[in-house]
């Protein structure tokens, strides 16, 4: 059954994409969203990213999701979403319109994107190992992810540096 | 082999889930999860054209994406402690200093 694989990670992934959005405690939302990323992680190796998997377990999982457990243990807040809602009734709008959204989404990609003849033969050109992709078209984007990183980094140290002093 | 269509009907299904967690809590660290999710949609469905097509670009953009969400969300989250460090509480409804 070539479907299993797929149905199971994408119930993981539904699932607890709506753990994270529906859970009171930051932290279990916290949690769910590191099952989520593994569950993406699994689904990338079912499209024969193992690479993509492995950072997406690395960088998403693991420090991403380290990342967001640190600030809510520095934080500890929990009670903010106690107090009475000023908002509720435009916040229930928000169903039915990411509901629309989807169906949206779903629409434009079956009319325009999944409708092209059947895949191209890989040929020799198109068929680039994601490393050699990397040095050569991508070399200006991977480059500037480089200033990117630096950036934030240096921004974050200037944003924590404030609040001690 | 699944059709690739399925999976980039997942990865609109993930994005709307994420648009809703977006829209419907108060609390910015879960509105920034929310956002992750949203990123970690379009990186599949990226992977899923990059797979259909049988090129690895879609797989270079997805690394992208995921350096500029870490880098996202390590200045988010230090702009959320900064924020909370100021004001002893958290919800975006009241984060209305910047409006015009």
């Amino acid at each position: 059954m070539p479907y299993g694989p797929f149905l199971l990670f994408a119930l993981i992934v539904v699932g607890s994409a709506f753990g994270v959005i529906l859970l009171r405690n930051p932290i279990h939302a916290a949690l769910f969203l590191t099952v989520n990323l593994a569950g993406v992680a699994a689904l990338y190796l079912t499209l024969q990213a193992q690479f993509l998997a492995l950072v997406q377990v690395i960088v998403y999982a693991g420090a991403i999701a380290v990342l967001f457990v640190f600030a809510i243990m520095v934080l500890i807040p929990g009670k903010e979403e106690t107090g009475p809602d000023p908002l509720r009734a435009q916040r229930w709008l928000a169903v039915p319109f990411a509901g629309l959204l989807l169906l949206e989404t779903l629409l434009i990609l079956r009319s325009a994107g999944m409708q092209t003849a059947a895949r191209p033969a890989a040929t020799e050109a198109s068929n680039e190992p994601l490393y050699r992709l990397l040095l050569t078209d991508f070399l200006f984007p991977f480059e500037v992810t480089s200033v990117l990183l630096l950036t934030a980094l240096v921004g974050v140290m200037a944003l924590a540096k404030r609040r001690v002093s | 082999m699944v059709p690739e269509s399925y999976y980039v009907a997942l990865s609109a299904g993930l994005f709307a889930i994420g648009v809703l967690g977006v829209l419907i809590r108060r609390d910015p660290l879960i509105i920034f999860m929310s956002i992750e999710l949203m990123l970690n949609a379009a990186n599949l469905a990226l992977v899923a054209f990059g797979h259909r097509h049988g090129v690895a670009d879609g797989q270079a953009l997805a690394l992208f994406v995921m350096a500029v969400a870490a880098a996202e969300v390590a200045v988010g989250l230090a702009i959320i402690v900064a924020i909370f460090q100021l004001r002893r509480r958290l919800s975006v409804d009241e984060l209305s200093v910047m409006r015009g």
